[in-house]
Order: C-alpha cells, then structure tokens, then sequence
C-alpha cells in the first residue's frame, strides 16, 4: 500500500519496490494500531528483544578473543577481563546481560500468566514464547560452561548427566552429548559451536512470536477485546516512547550491576580453573535454574526427578488448554488473583530451596513447593474455570476513559455471559 | 498419497492391465522409490552427521592406562584419571573388607556381593563418579567425609557408597562402576 505520507524520493523509491519501510510501520510504527489501555507490564517484550541484541553483539565480540579449547579457555576470559580494551565491560555486560534477560523474560511470562495472554486466540504465541525460555535456557546453560570454571565444570556435568537417566539408551546419548567419555575438550568445543548457533535461532522463533502476535495484537490489562477504533492507538509515538522510558530504567538498573555488583549474582568458584577430579563442595547452577534444580532434588528418585523437571515447563505448552475460564485478567477473576500470587511466590520460594543443600527442612519445602506448582496447573486452573464468578467486565476498553472512573464503568457494566 | 493405492497402481500397471492408467502407474512406482531412496540417502548421511558428535578415533585410544599400585598402603587410596575420569584405588583395611563382605546383598539398593567387585580382596578399584548426576565423591583423602558406610560419600545430592563402593543410601541409583582392569603384573594394573 503506497502511502502519500513519505517526503522522501528515495523511500518511496525503495517502499514502491520493497515495502521495507511499510512493512516495519505496520509492525511497530505509526500504523500498528495497539490497545490504548497497556500498562508497564507490557514493556517487557521489548525490552527482552534489547536483551537479546546486546547478548548477541557482546558475544560476537567476546567470540574474538575466546579460545574454545580446556587448556586455554579460562585464560582467555581472564585475559579478555584484563589486557584486552573494554574486555571486562563486554564480558560483564554479557554475564549480567544473561540474568538480566532471564528477570525481564520471567517478569514477561508472568505478565501473561496474570492477564491471561495465552489464552484463545494467542495460544500459538504463548507456544512459542516457551520454545523461546527453552533455547535461553539451552543457551545460557552452555555459555556458562565457556569460561571453563569449576562452575562450568561442574555445572556442565551434572546438567548432561540428567539424560543418563532415560533408561536403555541414556548413557549412550551421554557420551554422544560429550564427545568422549567425560566433559572434555569435545565438549567445551561443540557447547562454543551452538552458544554461537542458538541465539541466532531465538532470533527465528522471536520473528514468529511477534508474527503470531500481530495476527490479534497485544492483549491488554482488560483481557477484553478491542471493540473498535476508539480502543486502539497507534503504536509509534504512543508506545515507542513508552518503551523507550522502560528502556531508560532499565539501564539505569542494568548498568548499576554491570558496574558495582558484576559479580553479584555469580559465583566465586567459577573464578577456579575446571577440574575434572575435585567436585566443589556445594554446586549450584546460575540463579535462574534454581527452581527447576529444586524440583530435580526434590523427587527421591533419579528417573522421577529429571521427568518432573522437565515437565515444569512442559506444563505451560498445555496451559492455555488447562485454564477453563473465559475470562483473561485476573484484575476481574478474585479467586485466580490469589492463587496467581501464591505460584509466583512459590516459584521464589523453590528457588531459595535450589539454592540451599537438599538436606531437612529444605527437602521438605521442595517437595511441597513442587507438588503446588503442579497442582495448580493441574488442578486448580481446571476447577476454577467452574468455581469461580468473575467480577463483572467491562463493556469496551474506552468506556471506563470516555465515562470517567474504572469503577464506576465497571459496575454499570452488563455481567459478563457465563463463561 | 497413500501408499497402499500406490502398491495397487503400480501392480495393475505392470500388468497393462488398466488401459490409460499406465502412465500413472509407472509415475507413482517412480515416486515411491524414488522417495524410498530418499529416505535411504537421507537417513544414511544422517547418521553420519549424528555419530560425527560421538567420540573420536584419538579420544578412543587413550581408553587404557598403567598404574603401579605397589605404593598403596593399607588404608590408603589413590586417584588416577581414565578416559579424563578419576579412578578410586583405594588399598582396603581388613575392617573394611569385612564391612563390605558381611552385607546381605539381597537387601541393597542395586544388589552386588562384594566378591564380583575385586580381583583381589585388597585392592578395590573404582570410577570415581557419583552414578547420579556425576559428581567426584569425597572420601579419597584423609580428612575427608566419607558418609554412614565408611566408604565415599558424594556432596552434591548426598549419596553415600559402602567399602566395596555399593550405593547404600542417597538418590543415586547404582554402585560405583568397577572399570575393566588387569593386573599386568603383581605390582601394575592396567584399567581399559
Ligand atoms: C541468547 C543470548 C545469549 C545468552 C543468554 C548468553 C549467555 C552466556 C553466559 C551465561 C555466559 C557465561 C558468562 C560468564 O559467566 O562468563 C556466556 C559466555 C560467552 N558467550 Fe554468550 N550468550 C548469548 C549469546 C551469545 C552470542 C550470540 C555469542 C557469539 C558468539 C556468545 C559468545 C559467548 C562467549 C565467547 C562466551 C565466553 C566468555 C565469557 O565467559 O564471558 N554469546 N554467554
Ligand atoms: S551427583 Fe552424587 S548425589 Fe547427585
């Protein structure tokens, strides 16, 4: 569609030829109509997409001066933090970029856990928004083995050693993930080969996602649909700005890590060189697996504990079809609100449990933190559906703005058709 | 298309018993083995791209190794590294060879009598990786916890492994393997 609102020859040149520029203004510009009711909770897609570019250009540098190979991959981060210019700038940008990517990714699929955004018809796009937390996590798991520490060492072994429990055809799967017969050489060149490859391929699944996110746009704090032209604007200025606000305290908080505490949420044993024969005392992987690693321990049996870990995230690929209930934001569903709160407060709480040896009171707690967290996608998401009578909705988005008074709106508002 | 109308075409086809319907029929028979061959090529260049990632010609020749265990004392224990793994030597007591034999094997976790773990009751030879998830037990050294059953005790998820290395107690599923080894003479070993 040619539009009369390009000035320049040379872009309208271009557009007639390859609507590039058309393209992006429907993607994310002036003629990407969005809900006019996003609250912050929405910036942080975006936001993860900056993530992912400076994960990417930070690695593509580190990658110059990395040496994928046991006897020299340490030195070479250390190297890279102490000769080479602005080493420890990008090798700290890239290690806190990691967990700062996991927060803002987390924050996200919270965000969508509580407006109900994986439901009908954003089912698609919540699926491959959790492909996108597996690749992370395969890719964040491997680059943490790059710097070849005891951490990585270890790390490294323990994660590929869950597939030895599949049984008959487990240990081979082992030894072909390794390339030998231990965590070696083989295996700190190949993690390097697909550190490389995977963020490339989340690139791929985020064009998809932001595909499938088009198709009805975003939802919204209202979890209801938008009615007409009085319930959108358009994204470019309106969210771009307030994107790029978000973007703005989120520096400022990301360059206060990167700056004073870059080595707060790591690990002081990754700065001893790998050692195959010395397991450290306590190993613990990066803060953002520890509620998967609690769940791992928390199961008594080799087997059991690997099946329960992985169906964690498993779960959220059939989440939009275990939550029977037709209303979306929790803002209008009083009962999901609360059990919302208490799985992420059990999600924190699993962590702290990952993080502390699995012995007394700590194995206790991780088995009931477990068996919450699947309870409640198992069986309270399907019975509240039944159970519970959401609060009444809101007739358009607009109305509450254009009538004055959120509350107000709400309670004229007809009661929703029974779900 | 399916491939049981395919069979049948191609069937009546080289009979000639289906007028007109020969060029399909000829078509469909090329089709499916042309497709078969396919997935032949595919799936054999396949399992080279797949075993490609197993372990090396050069990884798999350092698949043995000498030791001279003639300095082991009584009580004492080495590690030595096999195939980039640590391998426990460790010279039992006669305490700890009794702890280890006078168990019912029947009531243990993966059932073993301590006579098919050794070549000789002495020396007890095993890698050293917890059969859970992998970790070094501890339990080599002097100071070293060594868990309820006097043998090794691993850290990371707590399991804890008898005398003759055999799980008693923790998640971990198995005893401690007993690599393949010789006794080249009386005094060197050779494990691989
Ligand atoms: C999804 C994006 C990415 C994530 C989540 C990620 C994560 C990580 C993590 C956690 C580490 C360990 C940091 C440390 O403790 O030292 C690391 C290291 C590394 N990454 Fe990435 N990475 C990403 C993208 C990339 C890309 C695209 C490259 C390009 C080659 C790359 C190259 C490296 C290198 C060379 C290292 C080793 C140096 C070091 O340890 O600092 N990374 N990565
Ligand atoms: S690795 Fe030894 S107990 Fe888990």
């Amino acid at each position: 569609m040619a539009h009369p609102l390009y000035d320049n020859a040379l872009v309208k040149w271009v557009d007639h030829r390859m609507p590039i520029f058309s393209l992006y203004r429907h993607s994310l510009g002036d003629q990407y109509p969005a809900p006019r009711n996003l609250n912050y909770w929405w910036n942080f897609g975006s936001l993860a997409g900056l993530v992912l570019v400076t994960m990417i250009v930070t690695g593509i540098l580190l990658a110059m001066h990395y040496t994928p190979h046991t006897s020299m991959a340490f030195s070479s981060v250390e190297r890279i933090m102490r000769d080479v210019n602005y080493g420890w700038l990008i090798r700290y940008i890239h290690a806190n970029g990691a967990s700062f990517f996991f927060i803002v990714v987390y924050i996200h699929i919270f965000r969508g856990l509580y407006y109900g955004s994986y439901k009908a018809p954003r089912e698609l796009l919540w699926m491959l928004g959790v492909v996108i937390l597996l690749l992370m996590m395969a890719t964040a798991f491997m680059g943490y083995v790059l710097p070849w520490g005891q951490m990585s060492f270890w790390g490294a072994t323990v994660i590929t050693n869950l597939f030895s429990a599949i049984p008959v055809v487990g240990k081979g799967i082992v030894t072909w993930l390794w390339g030998g017969f231990s965590v070696d050489n083989p295996t700190l060149n190949r993690f390097f080969s697909l550190h490389y490859l995977l963020p490339f391929l989340i690139v791929g699944v985020v064009v998809l996602h932001v595909w499938a996110l088009h198709q009805f746009g975003s939802n919204n704090p209202l979890g209801i649909d938008r009615k007409g032209p009085q319930d959108s604007i358009p994204f470019h200025p309106y969210y771009t700005v307030k994107d790029m606000f978000g973007v703005g305290v989120f520096l400022v908080v990301f360059a206060a890590v990167v700056f004073f505490a870059p080595n707060y949420m790591g690990h002081p044993d990754n700065y001893t060189p790998a050692n195959p024969l010395v397991t450290p005392p306590h190993i613990v992987p990066e803060w953002y697996f520890l509620p998967y690693y609690a769940m791992l321990r928390a199961v008594p049996d080799k087997l059991g504990g690997v099946i329960v870990m992985f169906a964690s995230i498993a779960i959220l690929f059939v989440l939009p079809w275990l939550d029977t209930s037709r209303v979306k934001s929790a803002s209008f569903r009083p009962i999901y609100r609360i059990f919302f709160w208490i799985l992420a407060i059990d999600c924190v709480v699993l962590g702290f449990c990952g993080a502390k040896p699995p012995e007394g009171i700590w194995v206790i707690i991780s088995r009931l933190g477990t068996l919450w967290y699947f309870a409640h996608f198992l069986v309270l998401l399907p019975l509240l559906g039944f159970l519970e009578r959401p609060s009444p909705l809101p007739q358009s988005i607009s109305e509450p703005v254009i009538k004055g008074g959120g509350a107000i709106a709400g309670a004229r508002a007809a009661p929703m058709e029974k779900a | 298309m399916a491939g049981g109308s395919t069979t049948t075409s191609a069937h009546a086809g080289s009979h000639g018993s289906s007028g007109g319907g020969d060029g399909a029929s000829r078509r469909d028979f090329l089709a499916l083995t042309g497709n078969a061959l396919l997935a032949v090529g595919a799936g054999s260049v396949g399992y080279a791209f797949v075993d490609y990632m197993n372990p090396s010609a050069d990884v798999l020749a350092l698949a043995s190794t000498e030791v001279d265990v003639s300095q082991v004392a009584p009580g004492m224990s080495i590690t030595v590294t096999w195939r980039g793994k640590p391998v426990f030597i460790r010279h039992r007591t006669a305490e700890e060879i009794k702890a280890a034999e006078t168990v019912n094997a029947k009531d243990l976790p993966d059932p073993a009598v301590d006579k098919d773990r050794v070549k000789k009751k002495e020396l007890l030879v095993l890698v050293g990786v917890c059969t859970h998830l992998g970790c070094v037990p501890l339990g080599q050294k002097v100071g070293d916890l060594r868990g309820e059953f006097g043998g090794w005790f691993c850290p990371c998820h707590g399991s804890h492994y008898d005398t003759s290395g055999r799980i008693r107690k923790g998640p971990a599923p198995a005893n401690l393997e007993v690599p393949a080894y010789d006794f080249v003479s009386d005094k060197v070993i050779r494990i691989g």
